[in-house]
């Protein structure tokens, strides 16, 4: 007798379109996916747990292992919350290096994520063209940092290098050449029918799911809820700059597509202004002691990355090293959406929702 | 002369002949192949801003393929234990053979053909059709989920495909009257049918790329979704095989398309003195060209949209060219 039956499907962790060690349990019916379940984990490797024997100077280079692809932010908020809870000024011109710094990662990430977000649809072109414009970006910050992806730049209470001589002037050149790429950008993928066919209307949820799912960042701003951190809770000296917050109304991968090109616009446009602003005298480190010491008590603090929200809780107790330190990784919640927006779509469609999520395996697993 | 020989009574020596030239042919294909291959990797360097090839044979990498082969060929032979194992074995095979069989009707030039067929090109797309099954095996045979699905995708899409390429040639049939690929090429002395029908080379071109499974229609191996498709369990020279018959099948479509819409070995108004041979290979790099072109530029589309735009768009587009071309066809020979 001839009957049909549903199938199981291992996704990962090693598969082309999990970006990393991924892994997705379906349970098929044909092509399209009846339930999804998916298993994280391959890449924990304990930083919080290691932090708790570390000093804050010690913790930073974990803090760059965990999103790879933006780690300037990563470093950024473990020291914004040692210096919150420490009551450290950071002098002026650090400030800027540092929003710099994390600008132009997130440039960098948002490149990476539209050059593979695309190769997922199997077009090739756009990573290169991708790949060679964050490039450019890896390059400023190799020159700034001296690491081209995992920087461990800045420092508690300031960042380790001063700018070195002409480097301003290449960030300034910078800005408009990546605007006339992103043209192109356009050009050559927002417009394609085939494109729009796979994104529009897929993987949509409404602003209430987003909401209740704790998602945050561009997976956020997609749905119409006008929350950025960097705007809404102004932290370092984003309230300096002009520019806008990016909302798009619909909830779909497009939106979301739609999103993050654009915020990379808005991101030229800080470091335009963070350029002109920049203070050509002062430190770049904040008079600290030699030995950091956590107080007791506890902290928190969030900021804006480039995949959302990210945060750093420390309890201190009065030690060198943090009692307890936690962060909250903007790649895990977003992917906690994915088993119900999976939900009876096909397997093509399963590469367009988890692609268009973005996520950074090393900061879902920790 | 080829035609004086099929005329000619069966012998030892004849069959001699057609050996040589079969080889000749095979020669010329597998050139083809290795040096498309390089072709297409240079193209998409260039199109994507980087070198590709140019380490191996020189700066133009001119032997990288033949590399890339001989280290096929020298891979260890695996077959997964849960495989189907007779069928493994022989799905590359039935793949690949029609692949080289559909080039024997292809007139290269006025006179260089193997088997001048008055159904000619119903002969192309019935045995091409058959490759499907050797994709279609090879996923089932695999024992692997994503080469069953890849499969799948392949029978459906290649089914699909096929008949709006039938279709969109009904044109040209209407035209000239024959299925025999010279007389196609002889009726184009005046002008090419891409200029008489320019629907059904729109519509045929689609159904080609789809057919040969290349992007923006290579669902079938999107590597992104079902890791390689039907062929994620094959390795070495079993890979190397279905490959070989991808890339034969492009020297084929692009052969097709060459004689069917551009004229074949006819040359421009003018430049006569140039030999058919050179027009051919003209008319046939422009078209591997543009396959390429299309690599560089496009996302895959997706699976049920794919079969879609099949049913809802190719096929009633090709049969409405068809009733144009028959009605303007009667109303030219009424007046």
């Amino acid at each position: 007798m001839i009957r049909t039956e549903e199938m199981l499907l291992n996704v990962g962790p090693q598969h082309p379109s999990t970006h990393g060690v991924f892994r997705l349990v379906l349970k098929i019916d044909g092509e399209i996916i009846i339930e999804a379940k998916p298993v994280i984990g391959y890449l924990h490797r304990g930083t919080e747990k290691l932090a708790e024997n570390l000093q804050f100077t010690q913790i930073i280079p974990y803090t760059d292992r965990m999103d790879y692809i933006s780690a300037m932010t990563n470093n950024y908020v473990i020291c914004h919350a040692a210096e919150t809870m420490m009551n450290i000024q950071v002098p002026e011109k650090a400030e800027y290096l540092r929003i710099l710094a994390m600008e132009l990662n997130r440039v960098a990430s948002h490149l990476l994520w539209w050059g593979t977000f695309i190769l997922d649809f199997g077009a090739t072109s756009p990573l290169l063209y991708a790949f060679r414009d964050r490039e450019m970006i890896l390059n400023l910050l190799n020159e700034l940092s001296g690491a081209r992806l995992t920087y461990n730049y800045m420092r508690v209470g300031g960042v380790k290098w001063d700018a070195p001589e002409g480097w301003l002037e290449k960030v300034r050149d910078f800005v408009p050449y990546m605007r006339e790429e992103l043209k192109g950008y356009h050009q050559l993928v927002t417009g394609n029918e085939i494109f729009l066919n796979r994104t529009k209307g897929v993987g949509k949820y409404s602003k209430e799911d987003a909401i209740n799912y704790s998602l945050s960042g561009p997976n956020l701003r997609s749905t119409g809820v006008k929350w950025d951190l960097r705007k809404d809770e102004p932290y370092s000296i984003y309230d300096r700059f002009d520019f806008d917050v990016v909302t798009r109304e619909d909830g779909d991968a497009y939106a979301r597509y739609e999103c993050r090109l654009a915020e990379v616009e808005e991101s030229l446009k800080i470091i335009e202004q963070a350029v002109e602003q920049f203070p050509q005298e002062g430190e770049i480190m904040a008079k600290v002691p030699k030995i950091l010491k956590a107080p007791k008590g506890e902290t928190f603090v969030r900021i804006e990355g480039a995949r959302g929200e990210i945060g750093c809780y420390i309890a201190g107790d009065g030690k060198k090293e943090p009692y307890r330190l936690k962060f909250r990784r903007p790649s895990f919640y977003n992917l906690q959406i994915l088993p119900k927006l999976l939900e009876g779509e096909n397997i093509s469609n399963l590469i367009a929702i988890l692609g268009a999520v973005d996520i950074v395996l090393g900061e879902v697993d920790g | 002369m080829v035609q004086d020989l099929l005329h000619s009574s069966p012998g030892l020596a004849n069959f001699g002949i057609f050996f040589l030239l079969a080889t000749v042919l095979l020669l010329v294909i597998l050139g083809f192949v290795t040096y498309g291959i390089l072709a297409e990797r240079k193209v998409l360097g260039f199109m994507q801003g980087r070198y590709g090839p140019n380490h191996l044979g020189g700066r133009w990498g001119l032997l990288q393929t033949v590399s890339d082969v001989l280290k096929l060929l020298l891979k260890e032979d695996i077959i997964p234990k849960a495989a189907d194992r007779p069928l493994f074995i022989i799905a590359p095979v039935i793949a690949f053979a029609p692949s080289f069989m559909v080039m024997a009707t292809i007139p290269l030039t006025d006179n260089l053909q193997f088997a001048d067929l008055g159904i000619g090109l119903l002969y192309y797309v019935a045995i091409s059709g058959m490759s499907v099954v050797g994709f279609l095996l090879g996923g089932w045979a695999s024992n692997n989920k994503f080469s069953l699905l890849g499969g799948m995708r392949a029978a459906s899409q290649m089914i699909s495909y096929e008949i709006p390429l039938v279709m969109s040639v009904l044109g040209i049939i209407l035209l000239t009257g024959s299925l025999n690929l010279n007389e196609i090429v002889a009726a184009q002395e005046g002008v090419w049918f891409i200029l008489l029908q320019p629907v059904a080379f729109v519509v045929f071109f689609i159904a080609a790329v789809a057919e040969l499974n290349r992007v923006p229609f290579d669902l079938a191996e999107a590597e992104n979704e079902l890791v390689a498709g039907f062929h994620t369990e094959y390795s070495g020279f079993r890979w190397a095989m279905f490959m070989l018959a991808e890339y034969v099948y492009m020297f084929a479509m692009a052969s097709l398309i060459t004689v069917v819409f551009l004229g074949g070995w006819l040359p421009l108004p003018f430049l006569g003195f140039i030999p058919g041979a050179v027009w051919f290979a003209l008319k046939f790099s422009l078209v591997v060209y543009i396959l390429i072109w299309f690599r560089a530029t496009f996302p895959r589309i997706r699976a049920d949209k794919l079969i879609e735009f099949a049913w809802k768009v190719l096929l009633p587009v090709a049969l409405a060219n068809i009733f144009l071309t028959a009605l303007i066809k009667e109303l030219l020979e009424l007046f």
